[in-house]
């Protein structure tokens, strides 16, 4: 394990950088998500510490702001890796195949949905619907969507993600 | 000045089938021959037909190229753009046209199509406000700032426009209630929380004609006196956020937004609220919430958001779609030129997302009361790969199913709604004979049930019971019984939740109870998944008078379970196959069949 995946595992993380994020947002308490979203793309994740730190500078209790990561699918509490793959579960992918594409997904890399790679490469999730449907079934690697996939070409594609 | 437009689709379906390679290699062609600047190319908005993409659509010649590949883009100019040939080997060619089809006209997929709200998607370029000026955008809400708010609402009203997102309630109605409300301040949220898997016209019109939205929303303000605007888009259409942000610099840049617009006693501004992925804040107190900073859970009504929404403060929530159908009924002329198309109670047209099992899939926009048969096979030319239409789905989670029974039932929001589904955002979703109705209603149902806020009893409780009957069924231990459990579940979950989402989650499992009951009750007695998709419930076999031996079948095989010598027919270890249905796919001779587990043994009794 790098030192710097270390770093991530056990939290040990720099949090200076939050007070300059939440700057523009300090007093408005109805900007929570922007600033979670804002903190998330800051750290790929949501740390216990940082988190700590928002609810310090915006004043807003612990529990509340963990109400709110919680609740909405886009947060995470974990580390994640480099390269999100995101595998649509919408209606049209769901009957062109998509489980069959999750399932070869996770044989490639040994993960189930949810977890990420020891090397912190991929991450894999699910998504409700990326909405390209004409396309199904499809998945995203961070902002590239991939479509009209059968399970064979799922090796090639991940691959090309170094 | 240019000699041709270039508008290449840089919507998320022509992306992701390799646009932006396409353009690359279409610079790289024009810069060779040192014409780039006489040609503008313009990564725009989606002309709808997804299934033939990356397109690129020429004008004013309006040659329509599409399938496009990187290699194809030197013939484009030298051919097309130099000597003003046509290169017809791109043009498109279907089984449903004779000769290669020129013209965008002549596409059969285009041919029944209305465009009004996809009006300017496509043809003009979506970062750019002046085009959208050109196309006489922002004129009708020039002259709404002229009419008093109630007669914008009598408009609307007159119009005939119904909510295009969901419950279909009377536009102008949900405005007149605004602008009835007391306070000063008042707002109007864009809900842009597009959650129906299978749905993406949003997606579609907020990345190819952002500023229709701003108009519509400007309009509304004016008409229900707020000075204050929200979209609420989804975290998961990054480009439709930054096409909008563009739009919004934009329109404050040109004074259409912010103080004293045109010279009026009028503000208004415009924020973005990106969503965190909850398909429960499509539902109105749920957005509303959301954007307050807290969970998305829904509270219930009344009061309407009317009286008391966003902050407490009267509040209008209207659709993306509704809202680019705004400017065009708020214009001279308007109302009674929408109110000319469609049905006695459904007004105007709707845009639908064609997806599934169906030949042309993409967007298509038809006039109200156009039937399921037209849409499918006339607009999406029948089914893909010649198989039999079964079923298709409307109104996503929320809807219900439309069998092939009923396919001359004309769609609107009323003869939806007697068929056992619901308009919704007009997601349709088309199955054919391999797609099983059980499982199809166990993934409406798992869907709703992850996204179940927990808030209500009926919705967190009913729909995980309901599920764990389904999964059974799928799984080959359901019980006959278990038919009448799930039918009444479904009306005391329908009668007793709290909002829209467990309102509406039972539909897609009564209405193919109410319509494939046959498929549950063959899964139930027989053990028989027909449509070879519940795993434990069919086997695969090849039949030896169609297998060829040309062992495609076999190379497929994850697991080696076909064996079989080169030209003979070949056989299935049922021992070592695991139902993936690669081979199935493969096949070309339709020699592999699907049959109810354990046939063979019954055949050697």
């Amino acid at each position: 394990m790098s030192r710097e995946t270390e770093a991530v595992m056990t939290e040990q993380i720099d949090i200076t950088a939050i007070e300059e994020i939440i700057e523009p947002y300090i007093k408005k308490k109805e900007m929570v998500i922007p600033v979670l979203q804002k903190v998330q793309e800051h750290f790929g994740y949501l740390p216990r510490p940082a988190i700590e730190e928002v609810s310090r500078l915006m004043r807003i209790p612990l529990s509340r702001l963990y109400g709110v990561a919680t609740f909405y699918a886009q947060f995470k509490m974990k580390p994640r890796g480099k390269y999100i793959i995101r595998v649509c579960k919408g209606t049209a992918c769901h009957i062109q195949g998509s489980p069959k594409i999750a399932e070869r997904i996770e044989e490639t890399l040994g993960i189930q949905s949810g977890e990420t790679t020891d090397d912190l490469r991929f991450t894999l999730e699910e998504v409700a619907c990326i909405g390209a449907c004409a396309l199904a079934p499809v998945i995203m690697i961070n902002d590239d969507p991939h479509g009209r996939l059968t399970p064979d070409k799922i090796k090639s594609i991940l691959d090309s993600y170094k | 000045m240019y000699e041709k437009h270039l508008m290449i689709c840089g919507a998320t379906g022509c992306l992701s089938s390799g646009s932006q390679a396409v353009e690359e290699a279409l610079i790289k062609e024009l810069k060779k021959h040192k014409i780039k600047d006489k040609f503008r190319l313009v990564m725009g908005g989606c002309p709808g037909f997804c299934e033939v993409g990356p397109i690129i659509v020429v004008y004013p010649d309006e040659v329509f190229y599409c399938r496009l590949k990187p290699k194809h883009m030197a013939e484009v100019v030298e051919k097309h753009l130099l000597e003003g040939e046509i290169v017809e080997h791109l043009l498109y060619k279907g089984p449903d046209t004779e000769a290669p089809a020129r013209f965008f006209d002549t596409i059969p997929f285009y041919a029944k199509q209305k465009f009004n709200v996809l009006r300017n998607s496509g043809i003009i370029d979506p970062e750019s406000i002046d085009e959208y000026i050109m196309r006489g955008g922002y004129r009708a809400f020039s002259r709404a700032l002229a009419m008093e708010p109630a007669e914008i609402c009598e408009e609307v009203k007159s119009a005939g426009l119904r909510g295009r997102g969901g419950a279909g309630f009377s536009t102008g109605l949900k405005w007149e209630f605004t602008l009835n409300a007391s306070g000063q301040k008042k707002y109007v949220v864009c809900n842009a929380d597009e959650g129906d898997p299978g749905a993406f016209m949003d997606r579609s019109i907020l990345e190819g004609d952002p500023h229709a939205i701003l108009e519509g929303m400007l309009i509304c303000a004016r008409a229900t006196g707020a000075n204050e605007g929200y979209v609420y888009c989804r975290a998961e259409y990054p480009l439709a956020i930054k096409r909008l942000k563009i739009a919004i610099d934009k329109a404050e840049e040109y004074g259409l937004l912010g103080e004293k617009i045109l010279g009026y006693d009028f503000n208004f501004k415009i924020n973005i609220k990106e969503g965190a992925g909850a398909f429960v804040c499509g539902e109105e107190t749920a957005l509303l919430a959301s954007i307050e900073g807290k969970r998305g859970m829904p509270r219930p009504r009344p009061p309407f958001p009317a009286q008391s929404g966003l902050f407490g403060k009267p509040t209008t929530i209207n659709n993306v779609e509704t809202l680019a159908n705004i400017p065009l009924i708020v214009k001279e002329g308007g109302a009674a030129e929408f109110a000319s198309v469609g049905t006695e109670g459904s007004k105007g047209t709707k845009v639908f997302a064609l997806a599934g099992k169906i030949r042309n899939t993409g967007l298509c926009e038809v006039p109200m009361g156009i039937t399921v048969r037209e849409i499918i096979y006339d607009v999406g030319g029948g089914i893909k790969g010649g198989r039999k239409f079964k079923a298709v789905q409307a109104g996503g989670p929320s809807g219900g199913c439309i069998p092939a029974e009923q396919l001359d039932l004309p769609i609107d929001y009323d003869s939806l709604n007697k068929a056992g589904a619901i308009m919704g955002s007009g997601g349709l979703v088309v199955m054919d004979e391999r797609t099983c109705m059980v499982d199809l209603a166990r993934y409406f149902l798992s869907f709703t049930q992850k996204e179940s806020c927990g808030k209500c009893t009926p919705c967190r409780e009913g729909t995980k019971r309901m599920l764990e009957i389904l999964n059974r069924i799928t799984e080959g231990e359901g019980k006959l019984k278990d038919l009448d459990v799930l039918d009444s579940m479904a009306y005391s979950i329908k009668d007793s939740s709290l909002c829209g989402l467990g309102q509406t989650c039972p539909n897609p499992v009564l209405s193919t109870i109410r319509y494939f009951r046959n498929e549950y009750e063959e899964h139930i007695t027989d053990k028989f998944c027909r449509a070879g998709v519940c795993k434990p419930l069919f086997n695969y076999r090849i039949d030896a008078d169609k297998c060829t031996g040309c062992t495609v079948c076999a190379k497929a095989c994850p697991v080696n379970a076909i064996s079989g010598e080169k030209k003979k027919p070949h056989e299935i270890n049922l021992d070592l196959c695991t139902n993936c249905g690669n081979c199935i796919e493969k096949c070309r001779f339709d020699s592999i069949i699907i049959e109810p587990v354990g046939r063979e043994a019954d055949v050697s009794n």
